[in-house]
Parts: C-alpha cells; structure tokens; sequence
C-alpha cells in the first residue's frame, strides 16, 4: 500500500493555481439566460401583435409613460450596487442602508404598475381578454411585474437578514448573485418600456 | 439506406394512387426531378461513408492472435479534417441552390391570367369549394378542368380554414400546402390528363383527421363546362311524380339540417355543414368516407357516428319514416 | 481486465454492504447524491418507455391492417398524442439527465453537482409532471367518461388546443405537465452547466475535459435557449384557454401561426438536446472499443459547439408547409442543410477513431455501431426532408414519422443501450451478461429495421401520419403490416434488457473497478461508486487520466 488515495498522481507541479468561477454566479447567469428566453418570446409576441387587434383600445389611447415608475426601479439598480459594495467593505450599516432604500424603490415601482393596472382595468376597460393588446399586454408587463415581487421577497428577506445582524462580509458573495438578478429585472424592464411604450405607441 | 434504396426503389413501382413519385402535374414533376437528385447524392454519400465504416470494423476488429499492444494512438490530422469538413460544404451548396432553383419555379411565379380560381375552406373534417368567378359552392369533390401545354388552364386554389388548421395534399398533383384559420395561403396545379387523383388532409385536426379525404376530379375542357353549368343551377324544386322526395323535402325544410346545409334556392341556408344542392351528384359522402349511395346515406342521416365517429354533424334522431324520405329527397338532389 | 496500478491507488473503501434498513425508502425520497437522483431519473424514463412503447404497440396493431376497428380514433389520437409527449418528454430527457447527473460529477471528479438541493428539486419537478400527464386519464373528467387524455399531438398546433376545439381539461393536463417538465429540465441544465464550470478537479482544463461532460454542457446550454421559450409558450396557452386571453386565438386575430413558431424554436433545438447526450456516449464508448484515443478532439468539441448554435436557426424546416414563401423557405433550407457539416465532422470522427484500432465487439460497441450506420441513414433521410419542395410531399407523411424514430430509436436509444451496458458495471458493480446483451441486440436491431425502414414506405405512397385508420386501395396495407410485426420484436428485444438488468444485478460477473480498460475518471472509484465519490480530490494532466497512468512511458500529455 504506498499510495492510498484515489489522487491520480502527476509528475511535475500543477502549472498555475487552480481557480473556478464561483457557482453562485454562473448558476444565476444560467438561470439568465433562461429567463431572457422566455421575456424574448413575450416581447416577440408583443411585437407580433402590434396594431393587429381587432377591437379598441389601442395603445395609443389608453398608454402613458411610466416615467417615475421607471427612474425608481432604474435607480434601485444603483442602490443595489452600492449595498453589496457597502457589503463588501464590511459597511454593514451602509448595506443595510441600501438594501432598504432598494426595497422601497422597488416597492414604489410595483405601486406605479399597480396604479396603470387599476387604471387601464376600470376606466378604460382594458383587460387580458379585451383584444391583441391586453393579452400581450397584461402578459409581458404581468411577467415583468412578477420578477420584480420575486426580487423583492428576496431583497427584504436580505433586508431582514441585515437588520437583525445575520448579514456579514462573508456573504458578499451571495448578495452580489441577488442584486445581478436584480439588474437583470431592471434590464428587461429597459426593453419592456421601449416595446410597450416606445415602439408599441 | 443499403436497405432503404431498394424500398425506394420498389416505391416507384408500387401501385398506389397516391405514390409522391407518379407525379401527374408541374408541381409535382419539379418536386419529382429535385427528389430523384437528392436521392441519388444521399444515397452516394450513404455508399462512401457507410462503405468506410464498414471496411473499418471488419479489417480493424479486434482478433484473439493479436499481440497485447494498444494499436497506435492518432489524435487528430488538419489536412484529413480539412477535407471532410470541405467536400461536404460543397455538397451542401450544391444542394441549397438547386432545392432554391424548384422553390422559386412553384412558389415565386406571377399568376397568369386565364386561371380556373377556386377557393378551398378547410372545416373540421370536410371540405368546401367556391368558384367565385363561376358562382359555385360544393364540397368535398374538387372540378377542375385538364390544362396542357396548347390549351394552359392552371387551377388556382386560395386556401384557407373555418376552425383548426388542415393541409390540402394530393400527392400526384403537387406537395401539400397548410389551409390554416386567419390567413391565405395559396397553391396551383395543372394535370394534363383526365381523372381521379386522391390525397387527404395532411395536418392532424382532429378526431377524424382520417377521414378528411381529397378528391380531385381533372376533367377535360368540355366535360367540366357541362359540370360547372349543372352545379350554377338551383336545386331541383319540382318533385311532380315522385311524391317520396316532395315529401322529403318537406321534412328536411322542417328539421335542424336547414341550420347547418345549404340547399341553394330554399330556406336551408346554413354554413356550418357541407353544400348540399347537388349531393346526388357527388360519388362520396362525408368527404369522401364513404359512397354515395342511398343506404349509405340513410344510414349517415341516421347517426353519422357509425361511419365516422367524432364527426361534428349530430345524430338527427328520425323515426325510419322520415329517413327514408329524407333520403329519397337527397338522392334527387342532381 | 481491471489493472493492478489502479487497484494500487485507489483504496477508497467501497460503502458498507448491509442487509437494506427499512429507511432505504426514506433515503431514496430524501437524497441529494447526484447518483442515487441520476439513478431516479433513469429509473423513471424506463418506466415511461414501457409505457410509450404499449402506446405504440396499439397504434402499430391498429395500423396493421386496413378499415381496422381495433381502437376507436378518440383513443387513437389520445394515444399517439401520449407516446409523443412521453417519449420525448418523460423518456428522453430524464433517462439522459439521468447519465448526465450519475456521470458528470465522476468524469469531472467532483464530489457532487454544483446544487444538489436544486437537483433533487428539479428530479421530482419533473417525475411529478409524468405522473400529472398520466393523471389525466383520471382527472381530465375521465374515469366514468374514460379516456380522457390529451389528443392534440405532441406539438399541439393551435388553434386546435384552444377551448372551443378542446373542451374540458385534456390540454390543460398536457400543457401543465410539459411545462413543469420544463422547469425541472431548466433547474436540472442549470445545474449541469454550473457543475461542469465551477466543480472540475484540478488540471481539468476545458481543453482536456472529455467530450462527455462537454457534449453535456452544450445541451444544457440549449436547454436554456430551447426549452425556456417553449415554458413561455406554454403560460400563454394556459393564460388563453384559463384567463382568455388570445394569444392563440384565431378569432380574435390571433396567429395559429405563431404558435407553430415558438414550439418550434424550442422543438427543433429539442431534438439536439436529445442527440447531443447520445454523442456523448458513443464519444466514450466507440474509442475504448476501438483502443484509441478519440480522433480530433477539438474538432469533436467545435463541432457540437457549431451544432448547438445553427440548431438554433433552422427551426423552420418543421413549416416549410406553412407558406412561409420562397424567402423565408430558401434560408431555412440553407441554415438546415448546413448542419450536416458539422455533423458529418462527428460521423468522420468516429470512423477515424475506429480506422487503425482494434475493435471489440463487446455489446456497448455493437450498439454504438448500430447507432453509427442508423445516424448516418436518418441524417441523410433529414436531408431529403430539409430541401423544402420534398418536404412539401414528405411533411407529415409516414416518411417524416420514420426519419425522427431512425434518430430517435434507430441512434438515441441505441446509444443509451450502449451506455447501459457500458455503465452498469460502474453503478452496480455487476457485468451484465454479454449473451443476453446479444439476444437484446440482435432482436432489437431486427425489429428497428423492420419497423421503421418499411416505416419509410407508406410515406413516399401518401400516407399521412396521425391517421387512425386508412382505406384498403392505397396500397399501404402490406408495408403496415412489417411495420407491426417489427415493433413485436422490437418488445422481445426490451424484455430480454429489462431481464437483463434485473438478473445481472443479483447474478451478475463481479466487475472491479474499471472492467473496460477505460480511460477517464469514473473508472479510478470503486464500482458502485461510493458516496463522496472521491476520497482525495484528483487531479489530471491530461484528456484520458488512467491512460497515462496505465503507459506512463507513453502518456497522453505529450500529445495536447
Ligand atoms: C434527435 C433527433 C433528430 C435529429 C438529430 C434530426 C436531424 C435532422 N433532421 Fe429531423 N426531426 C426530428 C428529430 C431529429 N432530426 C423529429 C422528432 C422530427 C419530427 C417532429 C414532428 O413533426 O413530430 C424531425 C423532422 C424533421 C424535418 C421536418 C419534416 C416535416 O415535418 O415536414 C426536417 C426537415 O428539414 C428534418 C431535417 C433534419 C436534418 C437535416 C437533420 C440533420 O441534423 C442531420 C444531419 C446528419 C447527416 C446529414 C448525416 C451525417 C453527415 C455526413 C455523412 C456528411 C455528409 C452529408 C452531406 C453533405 C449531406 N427533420
Ligand atoms: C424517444 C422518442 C420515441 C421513441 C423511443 C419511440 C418509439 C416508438 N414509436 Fe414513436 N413517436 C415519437 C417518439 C418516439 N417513438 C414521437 C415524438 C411521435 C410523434 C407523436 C405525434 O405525432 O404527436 C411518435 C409517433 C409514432 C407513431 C406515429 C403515430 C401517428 O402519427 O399516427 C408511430 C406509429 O407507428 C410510432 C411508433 C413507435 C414504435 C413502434 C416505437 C418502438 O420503438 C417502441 C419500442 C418500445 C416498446 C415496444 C416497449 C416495450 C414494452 C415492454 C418490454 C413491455 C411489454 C409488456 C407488455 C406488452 C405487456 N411512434
Ligand atoms: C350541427 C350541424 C348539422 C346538422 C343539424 C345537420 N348536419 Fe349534415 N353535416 C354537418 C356536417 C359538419 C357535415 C360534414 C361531416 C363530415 O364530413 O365530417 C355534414 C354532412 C352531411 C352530409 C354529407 C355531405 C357530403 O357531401 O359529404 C349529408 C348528406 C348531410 N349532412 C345531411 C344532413 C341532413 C339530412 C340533416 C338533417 C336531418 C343534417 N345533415 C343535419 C352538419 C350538420
Ligand atoms: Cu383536416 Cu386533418
Ligand atoms: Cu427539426
């Protein structure tokens, strides 16, 4: 028995030190990817469907900018960052901070779609079964909608971690995976926006 | 495809009045040249590379009087690779333009003008033909007229669908094209020759997909007027001396059928169900299920279940009575 | 054949042998080992292979003859409709997530996928939706009103899936079950992907990966692509026929035709996902076999890198009858032509490999061979069937039905026999027997060709697929009737596999480490593999770890 390991032996010193991605990342890239799949179809379906209803309203008259909606999320994105640099640098009130500011913009993004929603539902009659443009519509922003109540259950779950001191610089890590997932809800919204109310007005 | 040639070769031969590779009309013709073409570069290519792997697993098998040794260890070659990876994309070009070369001669030419234009609406599990330049409505049995190459008469068909989508193929005639609800699609064929050519629907649309059978009735110039102008007429009204079929007639005016079949120049107006004016013409019931025959008919009105489950026309639940006028009346339905 | 230096190295002790406890269920339910979920998941797709083939075995009787009242066209669709979905969905893609999870953490020589917890999710996310699938037959206000599947065929072309064309919950059941399914499948791809790019054992470079692990890594990648977009879809037929919404509703304005796109952007990259894993396993089989080392490997790599990404592109060969005109036709016969380079790079490859070596005609082989000339033959009847005007008589004929069970049969199931019984060893520590693996073969190889090269037949004679019955004066009658007697050896075939994996298991040759004289890492552990995989974590220096240490004077090193 000289050798009772299962180490398959090698001659010579390993060349460089042996370094992976960290699986946090490249898991929550793939699930990106995915994701984006699926927002891609949505949005394919929205482009396809434009003008093709055949029953008012249209976008045209019923759509209006969500102008504050979209500088809140758009900024909790930036918030987000700075939590999980705050993080990093062992700022943890400074984390906490953020991670609280991030959750309310995100929260007052909600409101605004919520607001449109209630809007577009009881004054102007629009609803998923109206035409082309509900369908497409209430579906893309509705999948939209529904990353970011995602995001948010994650973002005040770290919230709460942090107020009650369970956050710590070693989960620097772990927060920078959340807030990619973050940034990639604020990227699709990018799109959503220049598709709703851009291309589709 | 060592045992695939000979299937396809006994394929040309084999007897079926639906053999993709008896092609009785342009469309098909091109789509025969191409097919004949890549069945021969496929079957090649099957003959090299299936020969090579063959001849290497019998001379490289492994045999007991060989030495311990591991064979030599090749790990890869550029020039080898080079060329398999070349002499296939030139293979593949030379395949692309010449599909593109057939794509474009059936689906990019303008129409001419002198077409015979008639439109094909799929419904679940028949089918409906209008000429609208000629003020007929059918079912079922597609006319057109023969074109040749001194007398070009092209029959345009405008395709399109009342519910699920469905696919119009008659193989001797041309490759099938989807008839498909909310759009148009468009196809044409022009047989030379006199007759019956079959196919069926070719897009699954449900229970009885099966029975969505195509019959494409070429006839020449003349014989097709004569139809078409029996076909303009109304149907027959005037049943003087045969009492049975007058009162028939009284009994279909007065049942559920009215709402789902046209009988033109009567109050059955309905559109849910094949055009009925001149039924007794036809040679099949059912698009094509079964024959046109007066048991076979009664049978039909009487539960058309029993000839073709699933089918959307309901059992009318008549007493016998009632049937057989009914019958009567749709057997002189000319 | 096991060698003396890897019974020197390698003394991880094999796991107490015990009489089973009676928290064995329990364990099985709750485990998070990679090996005991990839065991699951095949475990699993045998069972829905059995069920699929009685499927096809009922159509294939109906079909036997003509005018035939075997089974009424309510079942017939439901039935074809249930072996597609299952085949593909409950068979296909866990029996090979099922080798992936057993076998990429060994070849890698990690200790366990990147997220088991996820892994074990994903497992019963899926085996769940098997079971909803079949749970229609209950549920779908079946039972009393019996036989109440689904009956919209696998692809489920809209409208015919909308409310008023499908009443009742048949679809819904399908719908739900595809897209848990599909979840299950992401989480599970996922998983792959992260496992193989953040769990590699030191000096495993990607360039010195083997293929298996990178074919893997490829279709988990498609994964994402390919099957996200088919979920999407799937919410919006869900959101239609619940909510009424009209994505699919051609009434409203709704596009029947969109539809068919989006299934077949996740359909087309589907079928890669599907072979790409059978690559793999002729990748590691046909070079052991042939006692050389695989023929171009980075060629290999770049080849199923290039597959991945023009499958992408040529999903619109499943429409050349759409009417997509001249424009749109042309450039998906060009992109789906294409892919015979890089494919044709594979068959090359393997022929290369096999060139000079020295073959043993040992089972996992004999498969592999089937499956080589079974590629090549469906890969050119897909060529035939990719320039459009052909498609426009082969679409949806018998033709169409023959060219996807050569692939899917003919090579992918021939491929996982062959990783069957190249494995086996390794997770049970038991050889199956070689003469029922011949008896399995040889029955199974008639029947294959007998079904389906007649299969081809009644295609080019007219006949179109999905048809419950036919008249007698077409001429297809006879050709059916081998295409029946086929499948009925094709059953003989698979009883003598599942005899044999019962039996070898109890009476099994005791098989040692490594009873092929293989080359890669899963070989160095002890057959069954034990729970932490390996004691010491490996390193490698090279493509094939065990051959270098099995001719250190002649090791791979020297040649990458
Ligand atoms: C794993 C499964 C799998 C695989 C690998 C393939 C591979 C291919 N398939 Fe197939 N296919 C299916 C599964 C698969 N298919 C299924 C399930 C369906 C039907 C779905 C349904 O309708 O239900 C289908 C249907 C289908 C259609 C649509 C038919 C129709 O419905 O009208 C077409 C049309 O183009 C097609 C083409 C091809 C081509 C060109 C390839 C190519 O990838 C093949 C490439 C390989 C080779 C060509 C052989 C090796 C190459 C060489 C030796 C090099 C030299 C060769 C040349 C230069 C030509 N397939
Ligand atoms: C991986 C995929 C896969 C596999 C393995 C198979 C395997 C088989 N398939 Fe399938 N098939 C599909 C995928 C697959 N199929 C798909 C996607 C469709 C399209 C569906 C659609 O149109 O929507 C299809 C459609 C399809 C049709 C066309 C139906 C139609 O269009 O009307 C037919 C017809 O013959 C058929 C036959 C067979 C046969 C005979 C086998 C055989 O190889 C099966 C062999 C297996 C067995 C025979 C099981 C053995 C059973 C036992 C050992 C237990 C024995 C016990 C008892 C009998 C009591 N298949
Ligand atoms: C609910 C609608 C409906 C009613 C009511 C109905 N039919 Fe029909 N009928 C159909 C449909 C749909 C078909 C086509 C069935 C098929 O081929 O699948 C059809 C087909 C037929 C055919 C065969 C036509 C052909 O060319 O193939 C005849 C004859 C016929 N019906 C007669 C009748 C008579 C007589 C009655 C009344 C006693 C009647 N139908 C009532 C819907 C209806
Ligand atoms: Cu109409 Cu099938
Ligand atoms: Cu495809």
């Amino acid at each position: 028995m000289m050798n009772t390991s299962s180490t398959i032996p090698v001659e010579g010193a390993i060349e460089a030190p042996w370094t992976l991605p960290y699986r946090g990342t490249v898991g929550m890239a793939c699930l990106i990817v995915a994701e984006a799949a699926i927002f891609i179809i949505f949005v394919v379906a929205y482009i396809f469907y434009i003008g093709k209803s055949l029953s008012g309203p249209t976008p045209a008259q019923v759509l209006e900018l969500p102008i504050f909606g979209t500088i809140c999320l758009l900024s909790s994105s930036i918030t987000v960052h700075f939590a999980s640099s705050a993080l990093r640098k062992n700022n943890l009130r400074g984390c906490t901070a953020f991670l609280a500011g991030t959750v309310l913009l995100g929260a007052i993004f909600l409101a605004t779609t919520a607001r449109e929603w209630h809007h577009l539902i009881y004054d102007e009659g629009l609803t998923i079964q109206t035409n082309l443009f509900g369908t497409t519509y209430y579906s893309l922003v509705g999948l939209h909608a529904t990353h970011v109540i995602v995001g948010l259950i994650l973002l005040s779950t770290t919230l709460a971690f942090s107020l009650t001191g369970h956050l710590k610089e070693e989960h620097e890590k772990k927060l920078e995976v959340l807030s990619l997932y973050w940034h990639f809800v604020d990227a699709v919204w990018v799109v959503v926006f220049l598709v709703v109310y851009v291309l589709g007005r | 495809m060592a045992f695939l040639a000979p299937l396809f070769a006994v394929t040309a031969l084999a007897q079926s009045p639906t053999n993709i590779f008896a092609p009785a009309a342009t469309p098909a013709h091109s789509i025969f040249g191409l097919s004949m073409l890549v069945l021969s570069v496929t079957f090649g290519i099957f003959l090299v590379v299936g020969g090579l792997l063959l001849y290497a697993l019998i001379r490289y098998r492994h045999r007991p009087t060989d030495s311990d040794h591991e064979p030599a260890q090749i790990y890869g070659s550029n020039q080898i690779e080079l060329s398999w990876t070349v002499i296939p994309i030139l293979i593949v070009v030379m395949l692309f333009l010449t599909t593109t070369r057939v794509i474009l001669r059936t689906e990019a030419i303008p129409k001419p003008d002198n077409t015979m234009d008639v439109t094909v609406i799929g419904h679940q599990f028949w089918w409906e033909y209008r000429y609208p330049k000629l003020g007929i409505v059918t079912a079922n049995e597609l006319h057109i007229p023969t074109s040749d190459k001194a007398n070009p008469k092209p029959t345009y068909l405008t395709m399109s669908s009342a519910d699920v989508s469905h696919s119009f193929w008659v193989p001797r005639l041309a490759g099938k094209m989807d008839v498909i609800p909310n759009r148009v699609n468009t196809m044409w064929i022009d047989p030379p020759d006199a007759g019956l050519y079959l196919g069926q629907c070719a897009q699954y649309c449900g229970t009885q997909h099966a029975k969505m059978l195509l019959r494409v009735y070429a006839q020449s110039p003349e014989d097709f007027a004569a139809w078409a102008s029996q076909q303009q007429k109304p149907a027959q009204q005037d049943f003087t001396g045969n009492p049975t079929a007058a009162a028939g007639q009284t009994v279909f005016m007065h049942n559920a059928c009215i709402n789902c079949h046209t009988v033109k120049g009567t109050v059955a107006t309905g559109r849910f169900g094949p055009d009925l004016t001149h039924l007794a013409i036809r040679d099949t019931i059912a698009a094509g299920a079964v024959q046109n025959n007066p048991e076979n008919l009664r049978r039909w009105i009487d539960d058309p279940n029993t000839m073709k489950p699933g089918s959307l026309m309901p059992a009318m639940h008549l007493n016998d009575h009632d049937l057989d006028l009914i019958t009567a009346y749709l057997t002189q339905l000319h | 054949m096991a060698t003396p230096v890897l019974e020197a190295i390698d003394q991880t002790q094999a796991p107490p042998q015990g009489p089973p406890r009676p928290n064995v269920i329990y364990t099985w339910l709750t485990t998070v080992d990679h090996k005991k979920i990839g065991l699951m998941y095949i475990a699993y797709a045998l069972v829905f292979l059995l069920v699929g083939g009685v499927e096809a075995i009922l159509m294939r009787i109906q079909l036997a003859v003509p005018n035939n009242h075997f089974i009424s066209p309510q079942v017939f669709n439901q039935l074809f409709t249930m072996h597609g979905t299952t085949m593909v969905f409950f068979v296909g893609m866990p029996i090979l997530f099922g080798f992936g999870n057993y076998l990429v953490p060994l070849m890698i020589g990690a200790r366990d996928m990147a997220f088991p917890r996820l892994n074990a999710f994903s497992f019963w996310v899926s085996a769940f939706a098997g079971l909803l699938l079949y749970f229609s037959y209950f549920g779908a206000s079946g039972l009393y009103a019996a036989g109440s599947a689904p009956d919209v065929g696998w692809f489920a072309y809209a409208p015919l899936t909308a409310k008023v064309f499908s009443p009742g919950h048949s679809t819904d059941y399908w719908t739900l079950a595809v897209f848990l399914s599909g979840v299950g499948s992401i989480g599970t791809a996922l998983n792959i992907v992260t496992t193989i790019l953040c769990m590699r054992c030191k000096g495993m470079k990607m360039s010195r990966m083997p293929l298996l692990p990178w074919l893997y890594l490829v279709m988990a990648s498609l994964v994402f692509v390919a099957v996200s977009p088919l979920t999407a879809a799937q919410i919006m037929l869900t959101l239609d026929r619940y909510i009424g919404s009209h994505f699919f509703d051609t009434q409203a304005g709704g596009s029947a035709v969109l539809w068919m796109h989006f299934f077949w952007i996740f359909g087309h990259p589907e079928v890669y996902v599907l072979v790409l894993p059978a690559f793999a396993f002729v990748n590691e089989i046909v070079p052991v076999f042939s006692r050389k080392a695989m023929f171009g490997y980075p060629a290999m790599v770049a080849a199923s890198v290039s597959i991945g990404f023009i499958s992408l592109s040529v999903w619109a060969h499943h429409m050349f009858t759409v009417g997509l005109g001249a424009a749109g036709n042309t450039f998906f016969v060009f992109a789906t032509m294409v892919i015979s380079v890089p494919t044709g790079i594979k068959i090359f490859n393997w022929l290369a490999t096999i060139w000079g070596g020295k073959v043993i005609f040992a089972t996992p082989m004999m498969f592999c061979v089937g499956f080589l000339f079974q590629f090549l033959i469906a890969g050119l009847t897909g060529i035939m069937l990719s320039a459009a005007p052909f498609d426009w008589q082969l679409g949806n004929s018998y033709f169409v039905v023959a060219h996807f069970h050569y692939v899917l049969v003919g090579s992918i199931l021939f491929a996982i026999f062959g990783a069957f019984y190249y494995w086996y060893p390794k997770v049970t520590g038991k050889m199956m027997s070689e003469t029922l693996g011949k008896w399995h073969f040889w029955l199974f190889l008639i029947g294959f060709h007998l079904t389906f090269d007649f299969m081809h037949v009644p295609g080019l004679l007219g006949m179109p697929r999905r048809i419950y019955t036919y008249e007698a004066g077409r001429g297809w009658g006879g050709w059916n009737l081998i295409v029946g007697i086929g499948a009925i050896f094709q059953v003989a075939g698979l009883l003598f596999f599942v005899y044999n994996l019962v039996r070898s298991y109890y009476r099994g040759k005791e098989a040692g480490h490594d009873p092929w004289d293989a080359w890669t890492l899963e070989w160095a552990v002890p057959s069954p593999p034990p729970v932490y995989n390996f004691a010491i974590e490996p390193t490698v220096n090279s493509r094939r770890p065990l051959w270098d240490l099995k001719h250190p004077e002649d090791p791979d090193s020297d040649y990458e």
